[in-house]
């Protein structure tokens, strides 16, 4: 019993001495950049690929790094929820040889730190959050200034409607929520200064049912142009459209849901940005690129990711150049938020001739002048 | 619009189909079967519905297949719970998260299909009636079935020979025997027509209410419906009035936000949930020992008769 005892004894003990040797060993090996020579991209998107929104753009921007890389591999994974699931997903798809990550959705960041943590050989990016404190050397967020044309979507809308009532449904009052909400005004407002956005959230990314009931009620208060912040877009449309109001569309080209009513919308355009991302990390030099970072780009910086929608057939030409000119100024020195700015109980946020910074406008956490509704403290 | 009349008017709307689940649900328990699996049944319902619409074009197609789906789920549930005598309760959960898989694998293909939804009819004459007129007679052609489901469940379990064998079924199976009916044919069929409405329910929900499929659309409607039940004490009637309050709960939400008024969002939500909670604890204790004896035995954790 006692040399049995002994054996085992032993046998443990070098077994987790030699475990010991090999990782140590490992690690002294000179690592390779992250992403460095991956044969396969992986892609995890919060819901299905084709619901006339915010994942379906991102599932063509990850078949557009496909068309650029014909040799790479691309592995995607739909309806990933916002929790450890989505640590699980991405390490299978390291299993199966991906160095490049990209977690789309705004609540995959914790799970992608996680991934990015244990795996420092491959490069995590997410979309859409902000990553707080030291950035690791592998990981980074990206995202475009969703906002601005939006506020060109709010001109579009200012100048369209009735009613002078607009209505916005959203799901949870995120700092991209607010600073569209508020952009949509502010733009509608810059032509209409009677217009007001009545808020209703459905406290959920995609549940239709809650979307048919906030439109319902919007447009029941006199409100004739309808637009959201959802996932998936398909069903305020299409009631706002049974309802004969307008639409201003988000996330995808939605107009053929609406033939009637769409004025406008903002929709992703993430094929470059993706590639451009696959690119650096492919050739090892993720770290310490403008990746390597909260990356945002904007009208002012760059090819912002967020493009406008084409325009319904109720918009004038008179409409679109009033439009297009004010493209022309937040492009330069402009800005949707420029100054001044007050908050919905008269306070003033941005001072008259202030032009404030993206990261002034991000870090946004109230409505302006003009929006009904309010933002639950957390 | 008056916000009375937009919450009632919600109410009927949105809760249509808890009360197709919640008079399925009737059925189901009066024949001493519990079935948790109701949420799966008006999964499968919305889904089938929205996909034999997109498939046919017809509205009454999709309501059809959505009837068939949910039906078969609930022959599942029937099938282990009176032949292989396994636990009801979690017999019905364990369907509700096999029709919740099957529902996303499937429903993905079909979450872009355009499909032709119930209109909006209103009634000649009564719906020109101030308040009640638009309250119950601008709806879509399935609201206005349910509205005669109602009395004709509660004729059929309570003035019908058929009914008569399901509540004897629920309360003591022998007397059925003794009788030389068979039980279990009697209680399979009481299931089957649960899980029947609850497909036309969550069809209700898919291709007239919402006009969109999404998986897991129903958000626990079913689960209510089970509630409703309850606290209702299985009488066709009350589960009515029960769909109907906690369709006004779910309407409240946007109803207020959208005249903005500022109460937290999350509170809001809650609401209906509150509100089912509140009315089990005022009605519960009434309600449980008027269960059907077969049920108590359920509750009971007991082998069933």
């Amino acid at each position: 019993m006692r040399t049995r005892w002994m054996t085992l004894v032993v046998a443990i003990a070098t077994l987790v001495t030699s475990i010991g040797l090999l990782t140590a060993s490992a690690t002294a090996v000179p690592a390779a950049q992250p992403g460095q020579g991956s044969k396969a991209v992986g892609f995890i998107f919060v819901g299905p690929k084709d619901d006339f929104g915010y994942n379906q753009a991102a599932y063509e921007g990850s078949q557009a790094v496909k068309k650029a890389n014909p040799k790479l591999k691309i592995l995607t994974a739909e309806n990933v929820p916002e929790d450890d699931t989505a640590a699980r997903v991405m390490e299978g798809m390291i299993d199966r040889g991906a160095k490049i990550i990209f977690a789309t959705s705004y609540g995959h960041l914790d799970a992608a730190l996680k991934v990015a943590e244990a795996h420092p050989d491959v490069v995590v990016v997410q979309q859409g959050n902000f990553i707080k404190g030291t950035i690791p050397p592998n990981a980074g967020t990206f995202f475009g200034t969703v906002y601005e044309p939006v506020y060109l979507a709010g001109i579009a809308a200012g100048l369209s409607t009735k009613s002078d009532k607009l209505g916005y449904v959203y799901a949870f009052p995120i700092p991209q929520t607010i600073d569209n909400i508020n952009a949509f005004e502010l733009g509608a407002q810059s032509v209409n200064p009677k217009v007001k956005t009545y808020t209703v959230n459905t406290s959920s990314w995609c549940d239709p049912a809650a979307q048919a009931e906030a439109t319902r009620s919007l447009l029941g208060q006199g409100v004739d142009v309808v637009t959201q912040h959802q996932d998936c877009t398909s069903t305020v449309i299409k009631t706002t459209e049974a309802a004969g109001k307008m639409t201003v569309g988000y996330h995808a080209d939605a107009s053929k849901l609406a033939p009637k009513g769409w004025i406008t919308g903002s929709e992703w355009s993430w094929g470059k940005l993706y590639t451009d991302i696959v690119k650096t990390a492919l050739a090892g030099e993720f770290t310490g690129s403008q990746y390597n970072a909260n990356y945002r780009v904007g009208y002012k910086t760059g090819n912002n990711p967020f493009v406008q929608s084409k325009f319904g057939s109720m918009v004038t030409a008179a409409d679109k150049k009033q439009i297009a000119a004010a493209k022309a100024k937040i492009s330069t020195d402009g800005s949707p938020f420029a100054g001044p700015v007050d908050d919905q109980d008269g306070k003033v946020i941005f001072a008259a001739g202030e032009i404030p910074t993206y990261a002034q406008i991000e870090a946004l956490d109230v409505f302006v002048k003009g929006v009904v509704g309010d933002i639950p403290k957390s | 619009m008056n916000l009375g009349l937009e919450v009632m008017a919600g109410g009927v709307r949105g809760g249509a189909s808890i009360l197709y689940a919640g008079l399925g649900e009737t059925v189901s328990e009066r024949a001493g079967v519990v079935n948790l699996g109701i949420e799966g049944s008006m999964l499968c319902g919305a889904l089938g519905a929205y996909a034999a619409n997109a498939a046919s074009g017809n509205p009454w197609i999709g309501a059809l297949g959505g009837a068939a789906a949910g039906g078969a789920l609930a022959l599942i549930h029937a099938y282990f719970v009176l032949d292989r005598k396994s636990n009801q309760l979690a017999t019905g959960l364990v369907v509700l998260f096999l029709a919740l898989g099957v529902t996303s694998l499937f429903g993905a293909a079909y979450v872009d299909e355009i499909i032709t939804p119930f209109e909006i009819w209103k009634v000649p004459l009564l719906s020109s009636i101030p308040w009640v007129g638009e309250i119950f007679f601008q709806a879509d052609p399935l609201t206005y079935i349910v509205y005669f489901l109602v009395p004709i469940t509660w004729w059929l379990l309570f003035r019908s020979r058929w009914g008569l064998l399901v509540r004897g079924a629920g309360e003591r199976t022998e007397v059925l025997r003794t009788y030389g009916h068979r039980p279990q044919l009697v209680q399979y069929i009481a299931v089957v027509i649960g899980g029947v409405l609850a497909g036309i329910g969550g069809a209700q929900l898919s291709t007239a209410y919402a006009n969109a499929w999404f998986e897991n659309m129903v958000q626990g409607r079913g689960f209510i419906a089970v509630a409703v039940v309850i606290f209702a004490a299985r009488q066709p009637f009350k589960v009515a009035a029960g769909s109907f309050l906690f369709g006004c709960a779910l309407a409240l939400s946007p109803a207020l936000q959208a005249r903005g008024v500022t109460i937290n969002q999350f509170a809001l939500n809650a609401i209906p949930y509150v509100a089912t909670i509140v009315v089990l604890l005022l009605l519960g204790k009434r309600g449980a020992s008027e269960a059907p004896e077969g049920l108590k035995k359920v509750f009971e954790m007991s082998p069933s008769s």
